[in-house]
C-alpha cells in the first residue's frame, strides 16, 4: 500500500506548502500592517488614498524586514529545488 | 531510417505544438487572478508569464524524467506511440479551451500516450502503479491541498491586515501579487514545460536516438521551453476569463493568497517528481481563497462543470490517443502520421473558426461574468472619434 501512496511525501506538501504558500503571505501582510501604522505626528491620512505607508520609521523597518524574510524564503525555496532537480 | 527520422521530425513538431497549447491554457493559472484584481494589465501579464515560464523550464528536471520513465514501459513505445498520444492531448485541449475550461493539459498529455501506448500493445505495457502514485493521487489531493492553504492564507491575511484602509491594503497587495503570480509562472515551468521534454525524450528513446533511462538533452529543453512560452504569450483569454471571473469575485488579497499557495504546492511537488495538474492546484487555490474570507461568494456550479471536465480528461483524451494510434497505423508508415495531422489541423481549424462568435480578448476578459465564458462586452474597444 504504501507503495502506491507516499504518506511522507503528502505530509511534507501540506506542512511545507502551509508554511510557505500561507504563511509567507502572512509574514507579507505583517510587513504591510507594520508599514501603515501612523507616525509620530499623526497626520490625518485621506481615507480614498492608496497610500500604504503610515510614517512611524520603527513600522517601516519592520516592514522592510518582514519583507526581506520573504525574499529569503523563496530564494532559499529555489535553490533547494534547483540542487535537487540536477542532482539525480 | 530516413523516413524514421521525418517521423521523429514530426513527432517533434506535434510535441511542440502541444507544448503550445499547454502554454496558451495555462496562462490562467498564474495571470487569471493578477488581471481579475488588476495588479498586472492583461499584456504585462502574458509577457511576465510567458519569461518566467521559460526561466522555469530550465530549473528542474524531476518531472521530465517520471514521464519518460515512470509511466509506460519504454521498450514497447514506437514513434507512433508518442505520436498518436500528442493528437490526443492537442485535441482535448483544443476542446477545453473553446468552452473556456482551465483542464488538465497534463492530464490531456498522459491520458492521450496511454490510450495510444494501450491500443498499440495492450494493458501490460502500462505502469499502473506508476500512474496511480505519480499521476491520479496528486490529481485527487492537489485540489484539496491548494485549496486549504489557500483558505488558511487568505484567513490570515484578511485578519492581519483589517484595521487597514481598504484601498491602501489593496493597493499593498496588488504589488505583492506581481510578486506571488511571478512564481506560479515559474512554477509551472519547473512543472509542465517538463512534460513535452519527457514526451520528446521518450520518442527520442523509442527512435533509438537515445538509450532507455536516459534524460533529456538540451536543444529538448530549449525548444520546449520556448514553446510553451510562445504559448503563454499568446495568452488563453477564454480559461483566463473563467479562472478570473467565473468561480469567484477576487479581491487582491485573495489573489495574493491563492497565488502564493499554488506556487508554494507545484514547487514541491515539482521538487518530488510528482506531475500534478498546474490547473487543478490553481483552481483548488481560487476556491480556497473564496471559502477564506467571510461573505466572499463561490460560483459552485462553474466549479463543478470544470470538476466534470476533469474526470473526463484521461479517458477523453485515451480515446482520441488511441484512435489517432489506429488511423495512423492503419495507414501505415509517414503517410499515416500525415493524414492523421492533415485531420488534426482541419479540427484545429473547425474550433477556432466556431471560437469567434463568442471571442475573448485582453479588452473584455474581465467583463461581468454572466454564467458562462461568452462575454457580456465587445471584443473589442470602442473606436474613439
Amino acid at each position: 500500500m504504501s507503495s502506491w501512496i507516499d504518506f511522507k511525501a503528502v505530509g511534507e506538501i501540506v506542512g511545507v506548502g502551509l508554511l510557505a504558500g500561507a504563511g509567507l503571505p502572512a509574514l507579507f501582510a505583517v510587513g504591510m500592517r507594520a508599514m501603515s501604522l501612523p507616525g509620530r505626528h499623526g497626520a490625518t491620512v485621506d481615507a480614498d488614498s492608496e497610500r500604504v505607508l503610515g510614517g512611524s520609521r520603527a513600522g517601516i523597518a519592520i516592514g522592510v524586514l518582514c519583507f526581506a524574510c520573504v525574499v529569503a524564503a523563496i530564494g532559499y525555496g529555489i535553490y533547494i529545488i534547483v540542487v535537487a532537480g540536477h542532482g539525480k | 531510417m530516413a523516413s524514421n527520422d521525418v517521423v521523429m521530425g514530426l513527432v517533434v513538431a506535434t510535441a511542440l505544438s502541444f507544448d503550445f497549447t499547454n502554454g496558451f491554457h495555462d496562462t490562467a493559472n498564474a495571470m487569471a487572478t493578477s488581471i481579475a484584481t488588476k495588479a498586472l494589465s492583461p499584456h504585462i501579464a502574458v509577457g511576465l508569464s510567458a519569461v518566467l515560464n521559460l526561466v522555469g523550464a530550465f530549473l528542474s528536471l524531476s518531472v521530465a524524467a517520471t514521464i519518460a520513465n515512470g509511466l509506460v514501459n519504454t521498450g514497447l513505445v514506437t514513434l507512433t506511440v508518442v505520436f498518436g498520444g500528442l493528437v490526443g492531448a492537442i485535441i482535448w485541449n483544443l476542446t477545453t479551451w473553446y468552452f473556456g475550461i482551465p483542464s488538465s493539459s497534463s492530464h490531456a498529455l498522459i491520458g492521450g500516450v496511454i490510450g495510444s501506448m494501450l491500443a498499440a500493445a495492450g494493458e501490460h505495457a502500462v505502469k499502473w502503479q506508476g500512474l496511480v502514485s505519480k499521476v491520479i493521487l496528486p490529481a485527487v489531493l492537489s485540489p484539496f491541498i491548494a485549496g486549504l492553504v489557500a483558505a488558511v492564507g487568505t484567513y490570515l491575511v484578511y485578519r492581519i491586515s483589517r484595521s487597514m484602509r481598504n484601498r491602501s491594503r489593496d493597493h499593498g497587495f496588488r504589488i505583492g501579487q506581481i510578486g506571488s503570480a511571478s512564481l506560479v509562472s515559474l512554477a509551472h515551468g519547473t512543472n509542465d514545460a517538463q512534460k513535452t521534454m519527457g514526451v520528446i525524450t521518450l520518442g527520442l528513446i523509442a527512435n533509438g536516438t537515445l538509450h532507455a533511462g536516459a534524460s533529456a538533452p538540451l536543444w529538448v529543453i530549449v525548444s520546449c521551453g520556448l514553446a510553451i512560452a510562445l504559448g503563454t504569450y499568446v495568452g488563453g483569454w477564454r480559461v483566463i476569463r473563467t479562472l478570473g471571473k467565473g468561480l469567484v469575485e477576487i479581491q487582491p488579497p485573495q489573489g495574493m493568497a491563492a497565488e502564493s499557495s499554488s506556487a508554494a504546492i507545484i514547487l514541491l511537488s515539482t521538487h518530488f517528481g510528482y506531475s500534478l495538474s498546474t490547473t487543478q492546484v490553481a483552481t483548488g487555490s481560487i476556491l480556497g481563497c473564496g471559502l477564506g474570507k467571510r461573505g466572499a461568494q463561490v460560483r459552485w456550479n462553474t466549479a463543478g462543470r470544470m470538476a466534470v471536465a476533469w474526470l473526463l480528461t484521461l479517458p477523453s483524451a485515451g480515446a482520441m490517443g488511441a484512435l489517432s494510434y489506429f488511423i495512423a497505423h492503419e495507414v501505415g508508415g509517414t503517410g499515416g502520421i500525415v493524414l492523421d495531422l492533415i485531420l488534426l489541423g482541419a479540427l484545429a481549424a473547425l474550433i477556432y473558426y466556431r471560437s469567434r462568435a463568442t471571442r475573448v480578448t485582453p479588452v473584455n476578459v474581465n467583463s461581468t461574468w454572466t454564467g458562462s465564458v461568452a462575454p457580456s462586452e465587445p471584443a473589442r474597444a470602442p473606436a474613439r472619434l
